[in-house]
């Protein structure tokens, strides 16, 4: 049963989330999408795991945006692949995301610090 | 698909080679390595579609996408998108085809400077002129012109015109350049501001002027620009040419605009010429610019600013009495005196030009296009019907698409997007039926001796006309099935099989009125078809009273051969003579109004013994032999002969409505008549040689009216000569050896031949051109409605299968199943023909003045339409009937 071993290791990205991470990912260099799926899986140590079905909607989606861009270019082993680079606008919407990100996290973690008394 | 989406697959497809290297590099097998990669990718359509989504489409790829799936839809049920569109093109077309030709004749103002300012100066009524008319248009003589001309202050601008005929015998078929002879040219005589006040500019060279209009002018000649490139190939160097018009040589000056093809609708001109020429180009010695009798002219012109066409008319009916009094010819007739002193002037807005054509056709194409008018409505019905049975029968599909989340409006609009895809074939079709429609609706006119110039084409009103029509057809009969069943509930619709036994009833309902609808436009377009059948076959089987066959005549002038009036006589017997020796001719007389001709001329009579009994007699003069050249019978008395010269007894040959007019009696011969004077010939005496069986004059519609034939020799002689020859040699090896023959006598005359049967057909235009064209769209709407029948029949039976599956277990006979199926049929057809017979009655009256012999309420006919009908709805119910006898009750019931 390892499959869904698999699964249980797997987080659900919380909605916007992955935005985030594909922009962050972007951040050290451009990227096709199966690099960015990497990046993020092995960024996470294998925890999060990026589903195909979501990443090209969002890498589409974020391009519509204007927040990245990409163009054809050929790889180290002559295929054609589709680069995502961050763009200026991209850069700036990383920057509000991230601190966000931050202001959620630490208000996630001023309620979760309390101890777990209080369960009835 | 669109680069967007191959860049999509390649970018996903990269993506599995690069897992699966991954994975090789990691120890898989190149295999599972591959296989692996795919299934950890998930549903790649579904990914692609998640991220097309995220493109946002545009409307237009969705429509696009509509589109596509409407061709799907119609491909897989090409039953349906055939009658669906060859309904729309023939309702559309013909609609549009008819429009076109009574926006041709009726709507289309003329291509002239602002066409709504022009006005026609007439006379409020005709009865009492006298003389000669050159028009079938009411119109004025030369000095009646000129009065108004010099006392009018309505108009800013004024003009006359009138129609002519100018041989040209010598002028262009000697030339080489026409393949056609052309030996008459149809002129138009024009005052000197014609051209100015239209404001038609000249398309080379100069158009006539004021200038070139004074008394004892030369000719000069403008052409139009058809005759211009039919005669001289458009060259430049035509103007300056000179044209001989009749024996005249005329310098061209200039050629008129390109659209400007006269006044007169229907007639175009060839070429045209002051009115001040006249006397040159004249048949007569005396020309007409003089006569008080020559009624010739039509005059228009433009109201001064601020001048309504009401204010006009008071103004001219202020100056009518002093006008018409200073203009009283001295030779005219005395009893008809007091009406000239009494004649009115009236002005009537002339923005569309006058036509002979609309005045014969108007009534006939209005009806025509009242016809097609209700065949589109019963294609409209058909559409409907039709897309309401296609909306039923995929409920089902419907209900799968809304149940599986599409939205309401997305089904709607993706049944709108079907019907508009129709409407848009099917009124390019329609366009194109059009097209091909019109010109053969206008060749219908056309005649065997001359040729309608309409110009008929596809303007931008028209084309919006038939695209606003099948756009709003489609739309409205899309949007009513499409709400209908996009209003159920989709839990509800999946579970209602498509037999179901409550679903289709509001729509099936509808279906069944439009039926209903149909039925009834039906029997009204079949009602009128057989009253125009009918009343073709009665005018064809009039008996005219002579005999047609084998009849040919020739009309030949001679005056530019300068016969002197002490020769014209003889000259005129000599070319009967020459012509009668043509080998293959039986018979020939001299005649001045050939019969069916149009030709007419009548005046007064009285009997010598009682000068009170006045009656008007239409007159012809006619040489020796006519009679049985013709082949009218000659039941009293005797025929002309040589002896009856200037010098002998005035003579005259009566008919038998004549002699039942003068009320003497049978036993007329060897009394005597007089013809009341005429401008040129005193009133004269005649006594009655014989007398002939009736005979038709100018109509085959015409009741025997009194005529009297006077003798030819006994008459003024014109410098031309009509003769009726008869010969059983067809008319296109005789005409040949006659044109030979006068030849030889003198090169220089012009002959004209018709064919008598040939005239009568063409009398019949009108009537032949109702009776097909209402018999054709008779046929389309039966057809129609037997489509439309047979789907509402057909879908009933299917609905009603397992009811009748029931019955038929049950132990009902194939006798009570078909009083079933007969039962809907006959309810439908008779309530349809029940309306049909209220509406027909309407109908009928409204085209009671183009029937002959049959009465516009005709039960007979009315009744012979409803069996039409009738027999009809049988045929479209036979095959449902069929499949209904036929229902196995166990897989009827099973299919449940």
């Amino acid at each position: 049963m390892a499959k869904s071993e698999r699964y249980q290791n797997r987080i659900e990205l919380l909605q916007g989330t992955l935005d985030l991470l594909i922009l962050e990912t972007l951040r050290w260099g451009p990227r096709h999408g199966y690099g960015i799926a990497q990046a993020i899986q092995s960024g996470s140590s294998d925890v999060l795991r990026v589903d195909t079905g979501s990443l090209y909607p969002a890498l589409h989606r974020l391009e519509r945006q204007k927040w990245i861009a990409a163009k054809w270019e050929l790889s180290a082993n002559k295929q054609r692949t589709r680069v995502y680079r961050l763009t200026a606008a991209g850069r700036r919407q990383l920057a509000s995301e991230r601190s966000r990100w931050q202001r959620l996290v630490d208000a996630m973690a001023g309620i979760l610090s309390k101890p777990e008394t209080s369960e009835s | 698909m669109s680069t967007r989406d191959d860049d999509l697959r390649e970018e996903l497809r990269t993506h599995v080679e690069m897992a699966a290297a991954d994975r090789v590099a990691r120890g898989q097998s190149p295999r599972d390595a591959e296989t692996d990669a795919r299934r950890e990718l998930g549903n790649l359509s579904q990914i692609q579609e998640a991220t097309r989504d995220v493109w946002g489409r545009r409307w237009i790829e969705r429509a696009a996408q509509d589109v596509r799936y409407a061709f799907r839809v119609f491909r897989h049920n090409p039953g349906f998108a055939t009658v669906a569109i060859v309904s729309l093109a023939l309702g559309i077309g013909g609609n549009t085809a008819l429009f076109e030709v009574v926006d041709a004749l009726r709507l289309r103002t003329l291509p002239v400077a602002d066409p709504a300012g022009l006005v026609e100066v007439r006379l409020a009524d005709s009865d009492g002129a006298r003389g000669n008319f050159n028009s079938w248009h009411i119109s004025v003589t030369n000095p009646i012109w000129e009065a108004i001309r010099d006392r009018q202050e309505a108009l800013s601008g004024v003009f006359a015109w009138g129609a002519g005929s100018f041989d040209l015998s010598a002028g262009v078929d000697t030339r080489g350049t026409t393949q056609m002879a052309q030996h008459f040219a149809d002129g138009l005589w024009v005052s000197g501001s014609f051209f100015d006040v239209l404001g038609i500019r000249p398309a080379a060279g100069r158009l006539l002027e004021p200038g070139d209009d004074r008394p004892g002018c030369e000719a000069r000649a403008v052409l139009s620009y058809a005759y211009w490139q039919r005669a001289y190939a458009g060259g430049a160097a035509a103007i300056g040419q000179t044209i001989r018009l009749a024996s005249h040589p005329v310098e061209i000056i200039g050629v008129a605009a390109r659209d400007f093809n006269g006044l007169e609708i229907g007639r175009g001109f060839d070429v045209a010429i002051p009115i001040c020429s006249e006397p040159l180009l004249d048949d007569y010695d005396k020309g007409r610019l003089a006569s008080g009798t020559d009624w010739w002219l039509s005059v228009f012109g433009r109201l001064k600013p601020g001048w309504s066409v009401e204010r006009a008319t008071a103004h001219f009916t202020t100056i009518s009495p002093e006008l018409f009094r200073s203009t009283l010819p001295p030779d005219y007739p005395k009893v008809s005196v007091p009406k000239y002193l009494a004649f009115r002037l009236l002005a009537t807005p002339a923005g569309t030009g006058i036509s002979q054509l609309r005045e014969q056709y108007e009534e006939p194409l209005w009806i025509l296009l009242a016809t097609t008018g209700l065949v589109l409505l019963i294609a409209c019905a058909n559409l409907a019907n039709l897309l309401l049975a296609r909306a039923t029968a995929r409920q089902r599909e419907i209900a799968i698409r809304l149940g599986v989340g599409a939205s309401r409006g997305r089904v709607i609009r993706q049944l709108l997007t079907e019907s508009l895809v129709l409407a848009t074939i099917g009124g390019t079709a329609g366009a194109i039926v059009a097209r091909w429609l019109g010109r053969a609706c206008v060749s219908l006119l056309d005649t065997g001796s001359s040729v309608t110039d309409l110009s008929v084409g596809l303007d931008w009103r028209v084309l919006a006309f038939t695209a606003g029509l099948a756009v709003v057809t489609c739309l409205l009969f899309g949007l009513v099935p499409a709400l209908i069943a996009t209003r159920r509930a989709a839990g509800i619709s999946m579970h209602v099989a498509t037999r179901g036994s409550t679903s289709g009833r509001e729509s099936a309902a509808i279906r069944r009125a439009l039926v209903v609808a149909q039925v009834a436009l039906s029997v009204v377009l079949l009602f009128g078809s057989l009253l125009f059948t009918r009343s073709l076959r009665n005018v064809l089987a009039v008996d005219p009273g002579f005999r047609a066959a084998g009849v040919v005549t020739a009309e030949i002038g001679f005056s530019r051969l300068h016969v002197t009036s002490a020769n014209n006589a003889a000259f005129r017997r000599s070319l009967l003579e020459r012509v009668a020796a043509v080998p293959g001719i039986e018979r020939a007389a001299l005649v001045a109004a050939i019969p069916m001709s149009g030709m007419s001329s009548s005046n007064a009579v009285w009997p010598d013994v009682d000068p009170s009994h006045h009656f008007t007699s239409l007159l012809n003069a006619v040489g020796p032999g006519y009679c049985r050249t013709m082949g009218i019978q000659l039941v009293a008395g005797r025929d002309f002969n040589v002896d009856d010269t200037l010098t002998s007894p005035m003579v005259a040959i009566v008919n038998e409505a004549f002699v039942a007019a003068l009320g003497r009696g049978p036993q007329v011969v060897g009394t005597r008549f007089t013809r009341e004077a005429t401008p040129r010939t005193p009133a004269t005496s005649f006594e009655i040689a014989g007398v002939m069986r009736n005979s038709k004059y100018t109509d085959l519609r015409e009741k025997d009216r009194p005529v009297a034939f006077l003798a030819d020799a006994q008459m003024p002689q014109p410098p031309y000569v009509r003769i009726a020859l008869r010969s059983s040699l067809p008319p296109s090896a005789l005409t040949p050896a006659i044109s030979r023959a006068l030849a030889e006598i003198d090169p220089r005359m012009a002959v004209d031949y018709e064919v008598l049967a040939t005239q009568i057909d063409d009398s019949l235009v009108r009537d032949r051109m109702l009776a097909r064209l209402s018999g054709w769209f008779g046929l389309l709407a039966g057809v129609l409605t037997l489509a439309g029948l047979y789907g509402v029949m057909a879908y009933t039976v299917a609905r009603r299968t397992n009811e009748i599956g029931i019955r038929i277990a049950l132990g009902a006979g194939q006798r009570n199943i078909l009083r079933l199926v007969l039962r809907e049929v006959g309810m439908l057809v008779a309530a349809g023909a029940l309306a049909g017979a209220v509406l027909a009655g309407a109908a009928g009256r409204s085209a009671a003045s183009l029937l002959f012999g049959v009465e516009p309420s005709d039960p007979a006919t009315l009744g012979a339409a409803i069996g039409v009908l009738v027999t009809i709805a049988l045929a479209a119910a036979y095959l449902p009937a069929r499949r209904a006898i036929r229902v196995q009750p166990v897989i009827a019931l099973r299919a449940e």
